[in-house]
């Protein structure tokens, strides 16, 4: 009933359909989905400088406070400054550098570079450090903004994809990420300690540790030590950068 | 059409709309069928992605069931799988799209479950036993049912899962406003964790069951 | 080397197909009545997973994700087809599953019988296309340890299914409430199996 060459055509004109549609629709919606991801972005760095924005203004809050974007090389060097929408040095801008292709190339020895936002929020000047980790099942992230000493916390804010709803998922909750605010990243001798996320509460530490701790979400172990991972992972790639600037 | 006047029947038929209501209770897909679970259980954590994923799947579903009813007689049986896995990934590809673009945060709570939907047995299920060998009117209603009829357990489930679980209906803390915490009440974070999906599921089938003496299976 | 051993663990385990995202249940379902098919069915998703992965691995890699047509040439670096990987990564998995059918026609006729049309709904198998499209999501590093958690996923499938059968072959002489019977009992057992893998959360490599 159906011969060879008709079931050949067939499938051409299938194939040919069904790529015009979808190639079509995709192109109509890239603008959109584009859209959705930087803005989520641009949100995330926001939250973590205590600003609140929603979809619909975090472009035009993004552009207000964050004045300047930074890349800095593994070595600790500016490689790219990117200030008030032009650029100063280099023509990467750090808001489109992929943090995971960079972390990887780090694990792997490679020459790496990172992200760094400078903010101008009530006069003061904020540091803001684009954070990503593994997760129990699945990526963790956040941002976190420091003060213009670049040592104690301002602000910082934690997401994930899929951590296990109740328990760790907690960390992207408002009361786990105030608790970072005015903690220090360094100590008196000005050596890089991080931030240790502790199961059973800071305060279970010695007590000239304690600025350098926050408390565990209960019953999320593992997603707080890779959050603990994550931190130090991410911020000792700074600590050059912030020692030549001292 | 015309031709076919004497033996057209109205919209709504009783046959008709047995293809609607079959499906939601003793021809369940998931409860007695058994098909779909695969995708389905995964995004129940929370009311709204199952609400989603429901509507994507009617969506999928109910076009698909049309466009393979319209094709029928065009299809040829040799490449009949390779056209309907061709039809299904384009109208999910489509879903897929539209969510990124319109329900980003939807969309990433259910990650690839939405390309799941691809290989939801119910889809392949009732292309090929119904929308095969009938018309296009008849296999939309059958594949809206079917959906509805997986949807709404993807509903319950949820609905169960988040009360329970998270103390919320649709992100709102009811537990909260009616005080139930300051009496000592505790969410039971049990039930977010995925096993739980599949012992509610559980629970419905004896509840339906029980209601449902046919539906028993010989020991 | 450790990192791939972690992979295969993980994904055997604590990502567990059945358990943690519910891939492949129909057939799960519907297979585990005895013991012996379900170990055939198990290693025929092995097999097949084994296979896929990584093969969908190098056509997400050179073909269809962001910057991947950049080998053709400097004006190919900003096509980005990954919204073509589903169509892509079924077809992939059909035209694998006739494979693995013909050879197991072939060489073991026996087992082939047995399996009847469940080999054929592999393709349609959650946890097969479940498999790529995690791959993809997670974004492995090398094909080495695409493999390894494509095999370690299909490892975690068998001893889901092969757990099951067992239990639903002893099952039958428990007295089980009669609207409960077959599929609910099924259900919950599965739960629970759940649950009990679920221990394994806390291992760290």
């Amino acid at each position: 009933m159906f011969s060879n060459r008709y079931i050949f055509i067939y499938s051409t004109v299938m194939v040919i359909i069904v790529a015009a549609v979808l190639s079509t629709v995709t192109m109509l919606l890239k603008p959109y989905q584009d859209r959705n991801i930087t803005n989520a972005k641009m949100q995330g760095i926001l939250a973590s400088a205590e600003i609140t924005a929603s979809a619909d203004d975090a472009k035009i809050l993004y552009e207000r406070y964050i004045t300047e974007e930074v890349v800095i090389d593994h070595e600790g060097n500016v490689i790219c400054i990117y200030k008030d929408q032009e650029f100063e040095k280099g023509d990467t801008r750090a808001f489109e550098i992929d943090l995971k292709t960079e972390l990887y190339k780090k694990a792997t020895g490679k020459p790496f570079k990172v992200p760094l936002y400078i903010a101008h929020v009530d006069k003061k000047i904020v540091y803001i450090v684009p954070l990503l980790g593994k997760g129990l099942w699945g990526p963790v992230y956040g941002n976190i903004a420091f003060d213009e000493e670049f040592n104690e916390i301002f602000g910082a804010e934690f997401g994930h994809d899929k951590e296990t709803p109740g328990l760790g998922a907690e960390i992207s909750t408002r009361e786990f990420a105030e608790q970072f605010i005015g903690k220090m990243i360094f100590d008196e001798t000005g050596r890089f300690t991080s931030i240790k996320v502790v199961k059973g509460g800071a305060s279970t530490l010695p007590a000239d540790q304690r600025i350098h701790g926050v408390d565990a979400v209960s019953g999320g172990t593992i997603t707080s030590n890779s959050v603990t991972d994550m931190l130090e992972d991410c911020l000792e790639n700074y600590v050059l950068y912030i020692n030549k600037k001292k | 059409m015309s031709s076919e006047k004497k033996e057209r029947e109205p919209l709504f038929s009783a046959r008709n709309r047995k293809l609607i209501t079959l499906p939601l209770g003793r021809d369940n897909p998931i409860t007695v069928q058994v098909l779909g679970i695969c995708s389905a259980l995964a995004v129940t954590a929370k009311l709204e992605p199952a609400f989603v994923m429901a509507l994507s799947v009617i969506f999928v579903l109910g076009v698909g069931n049309v466009l393979i009813a319209l094709l029928r007689k065009t299809i040829a049986p040799r490449i009949r799988i390779i056209v309907q896995l061709t039809v299904i990934a384009t109208l999910v590809i489509l879903v897929d799209q539209f969510l990124k673009a319109f329900a980003y945060d939807v969309s990433k709570q259910l990650s690839v479950f939405v390309g799941l939907i691809i290989t939801n047995c119910i889809i392949m299920g009732r292309f090929e036993a119904f929308a095969m060998n009938n018309k296009s009117w008849p296999a939309f209603l059958d594949g809206v049912g079917n959906a509805w009829g997986y949807g709404w357990i993807l509903i319950v489930v949820s609905f169960f899962r988040e009360l329970l679980g998270s103390g919320t209906i649709w992100g709102y803390p009811v537990l909260e406003k009616i005080g139930l915490f300051n009496i000592g009440y505790e969410n039971n974070g049990m039930m977010i964790l995925p096993p739980m999906a599949l012992i509610v599921v559980g629970v419905i089938i004896w509840v339906q069951r029980s209601k449902d003496k046919e539906l028993i299976e010989e020991k | 080397m450790n990192e791939l051993t972690s992979i295969f663990v993980k994904s055997m385990f604590i990502d567990n197909m059945i358990f943690a995202y519910f891939l492949g249940m129909c057939s799960y379902l519907a297979v585990s009545k005895t013991v012996k098919t379900s170990v055939g069915l198990g290693i025929a998703v092995i097999f097949v997973l084994g296979i896929t992965v990584p093969v969908n691995y190098l056509i997400n890699e050179f073909l269809l994700g962001p910057g991947a047509l950049s080998w053709l040439g400097p004006g190919f670096v900003e096509v980005d087809l990954s919204f073509l990987s589903f169509i892509m990564f079924i077809a992939v998995i059909a035209s694998m599953v006739q494979l693995v059918e013909m050879v197991i026609e072939k060489f073991s006729p026996a087992l082939y019988n047995s399996l009847g049309i469940f080999l054929p709904l592999i393709a349609v198998n959650c946890a097969i296309l479940g498999g790529s499209l995690f791959m993809q999501e997670r974004e492995y590093q090398s094909l080495a340890e695409a493999t390894s958690f494509g095999l370690g996923s299909g490892v975690g499938w068998l001893l889901a299914i092969v757990g099951i059968a067992a239990i639903r072959e002893k099952i039958r002489y428990s007295n089980v409430p009669a609207p409960l019977r077959g599929l609910g009992i099924t259900f919950i057992i599965t739960g629970l199996m759940g649950i009990a893998f679920m221990m394994f959360m806390g291992i760290k490599f």
